[in-house]
């Protein structure tokens, strides 16, 4: 990479800093801070630009640059990534938007401690959430540190902490100066920035095939070297039955995972109705399956274009794909296209590194504060001491996240992010729809489905090869490794869900009639929601 | 109710934007003296906080706790009665008509996608048209399944449930108020 690359990069990363400091300081100018301003935005984004800013929170620099290398990489097994991702929020959509919007008020917890006895529901809930909030932080954290590292050249390990620590350090300052409005701003520009990005590039690359995409799957897989193959599945995840369950397990993980996110949920707060959650959903579902149909071409372009071997030569594991595809398409290294558009890509991507680092930052001091401080405290906050609680959450969070990051610089960010999702479709997901639909749910039912969840999927990755046991592993040094499956979903899903009803029939307690009708009532009618 | 002539009328974007703007607005009329306002034993806060006002005014003024006991069931009793009502039911029934079938539908139609391409990729790689092969297909099948799954489910809610649910939505708030003043 020569140095005009850098410096283009880097102009163009520092004026969306600037842009997105000069949002926050903007929206965060005479406001009080109340918890409905602080974590809601005020409640009054439009169905469109709630759609955007879900859609600028769930695009991750992973789908971005992580998707298209696989693809690039291996052919048809990184589609599945896309089709997982998009399917998801079906889920999102049918049972859970419409719901959450009318029962809570700022996080998961709510929704769950409206029916149950409060304090111990709150605890595990919000425990929960924040564990998968910080599993997902480091996956991005450690993906901005790997980017600097390939795209502007500084291998260093010192550019590479630096770089956790600046993104860290901003996005402390976009949640605890800006709250929500400020990071729903920086997620719509983000997400403008992104899809016309990705177009410009797809664009260029139909162009290049002269528009015909069965020419460009053909030479893709000619220079792939794998033929036909390269367009079935089975490259990456064919081989033995340890991969094939490893992939269902993903598969599960990603399309049940979506919908117990705390900072997807969080998103559907902003908005004054049901109605408006229901058409953000409708918005972000355009934009995030163009977004990965987008991705799918990118990813055989740079197949086609740049081909497998040049990728992998740049990084093993296919995240540079897309930076040299648009290096190609704007005229080759050296010329002024090229540098031009392989800068933007790279700003892009830390760009949107940025903003869901932001977004996730903000729910989970939202679940701190609102949920395991207000609980623990076990006294009336005001309503300011609690936006209080929730700016130096950020920040606590800011620091753990950054510290995190560093230790966990050699990880794999898919699969980091994978584990996000198995932890939030274990955790998260069963206790949620018990809530809203199971009439006998009790609370001892509802701690065991956080906890039963929970606590396997982060038990079954310690004893994963992920941890220990393989050359690959965090620990390549011992071996402890007694669960062969890298993404714990396939088992600690159903446990999850097995651990909520489980809890439920041997409880004492009797499930709450009037409290399960105000739950039912209010989800579906959105009276008395806020 | 005069809350009627705010109600959407199903129709495009537009009316449907204003009836989203009503909506969001309603708490906040609620807040003026004399008219809807309700305390809901739901929140620990004021339940309507638009903008800063909330902040002024402070938490919902306190009550004595033998009162509060008593109006908590009494809006108790308000939820299981429309719980029971006809109307509530038959929203909850097109819900769920809607949304058991489909959920059951596209989950099945996933797993079997994933379990497929990862247990028989011979079947997966046969071709179809040119370079375009049955997994393709079904890849680019399950985009396309949830685009219109999508656009089913705004049209069904939008048609058959929106306006019976704020209906119900005004005339439960509506009891819930009546509740309270009854039992204070």
């Amino acid at each position: 990479m020569t140095d005009n690359h850098q410096t283009l990069a880097l102009l163009l990363f520092s004026a969306f800093v600037a842009v997105t400091l000069g949002i926050t300081t903007w929206v965060s100018r005479n406001r009080q801070g109340s918890a409905e301003e602080f974590y809601a935005g005020g409640r009054l984004f439009t169905p469109m630009e709630n759609g955007f800013a879900i859609a600028g929170d769930y695009m991750s620099a992973a789908s971005f640059l992580g998707i298209s290398g696989l693809i690039a990489l291996y052919g048809y097994d990184g589609m599945l990534y896309s089709v997982g991702f998009l399917v998801a929020w079906l889920v999102v959509l049918f049972l859970v938007a419409e719901l959450v919007r009318n029962c809570g008020r700022f996080t998961l917890a709510d929704v769950v401690a409206a029916r149950m006895s409060e304090r111990p529901v709150r605890i595990a809930a919000g425990t929960s959430s924040v564990t998968v909030s910080v599993l997902y932080l480091v996956a991005q954290m450690v993906g901005a540190g790997s980017l600097v590292a390939l795209l502007l050249g500084g291998t260093s390990e010192a550019a590479q902490a630096w770089t956790v620590v600046g993104v860290g350090a901003l996005m402390v300052i976009y949640v605890s100066l800006g709250g929500m409005r400020a990071t729903t701003w920086i997620q719509i520009v983000k997400a403008v920035l992104l899809l016309s990005g990705t177009v410009a590039l797809t664009v260029l690359v139909l162009v290049r095939f002269h528009g015909d995409f069965d020419r460009l799957l053909v030479t893709a897989a000619e220079r792939s070297g794998h033929g036909e193959s390269f367009l079935a599945p089975g490259l990456k995840y064919g081989g033995d039955w340890t991969a094939r369950f490893d992939f269902i397990s993903l598969g599960l993980a990603l399309v049940l995972g979506t919908a117990g996110l705390p900072h997807i949920l969080s998103r559907f707060y902003t908005v004054p109705t049901a109605r408006a959650a229901r058409r953000s959903v409708v918005w972000s579902i355009g934009l995030i399956g163009g977004f990965y149909l987008m991705t799918i071409v990118l990813g055989f372009g740079a197949a086609a274009i740049v081909g497998p071997d040049a990728v992998r030569g740049s990084n093993a594991a296919g995240n540079t794909a897309v930076p040299l595809l648009a290096l190609d398409l704007g005229g080759g290294a050296g010329s002024t296209g090229g540098t031009v558009l392989f800068a933007i890509v790279a700003a892009v991507a830390f760009a949107t590194i940025l903003a869901v680092v932001a977004g996730i930052t903000l729910a989970s001091s939202a679940s701190v504060a609102h949920d395991l401080y207000a609980s623990l405290r076990r006294r009336h906050a005001k309503p300011r001491s609690e936006v209080a609680v929730a700016r130096t959450a950020a920040v606590g969070i800011g620091v753990v996240a950054i510290a995190l990051g560093l230790l966990a610089r050699d990880l794999n960010v898919a699969f980091l992010v994978g584990l996000a999702f198995a932890v939030a479709a274990s955790a998260n997901l069963p206790v949620l729809l018990y809530s809203l639909f199971w009439r006998g749910f009790t609370t001892r039912g509802a701690v065991w489905a956080v906890y039963g969840g929970l606590i396997p999927a982060l038990v079954l990755v310690v004893l994963s090869p992920v941890v220990s046991g393989s050359p690959e592993s965090l620990f390549p040094g011992v071996d402890f490794q007694y669960f062969p499956l890298q993404n714990p979903g396939l088992v600690s899903i159903p446990l999850g869900f097995v651990a909520g009803w489980l809890g439920t029939v041997t409880s004492a307690e009797d499930p709450d009639e009037a409290r399960h009708a105000e739950t039912e009532v209010r989800s579906l009618t959105g009276a008395g929601a806020v | 109710m005069h809350y009627s002539n705010g109600r959407p009328g199903g129709g495009g974007g537009g009316p449907e934007s204003t009836a989203d703007q009503y909506d969001g607005c309603a708490p906040s009329a609620a807040e003026t003296p004399g008219s809807l306002r309700y305390d809901d034993p739901w929140y620990d806060a004021l339940a309507s906080g638009w903008g800063e006002s909330c902040d002024a005014e402070g938490p919902v003024a306190a009550v004595p706790p033998v009162r509060e006991e008593r109006e908590r069931r009494a809006a108790a009793d308000v939820y299981l009665e429309v719980q029971r009502s006809a109307a509530f039911r038959e929203v909850r029934s097109r819900y769920r008509r809607f949304v058991v079938p489909a959920v059951a539908g596209f989950f099945a139609w996933y797993i079997g996608y994933v379990v497929t391409a990862t247990t028989a990729p011979g079947l997966m790689g046969r071709p179809v048209a040119g370079a375009v092969n049955v997994a393709m297909i079904a890849g680019l099948g399950q985009f396309l399944s949830t685009f219109l799954l999508t656009w089913a489910y705004a049209r069904h809610a939008r048609l058959r449930r929106d306006r019976a649910a704020l209906e119900l939505r005004w005339e439960t708030q509506e009891l819930t108020r009546e509740a309270r003043g009854g039992a204070s």
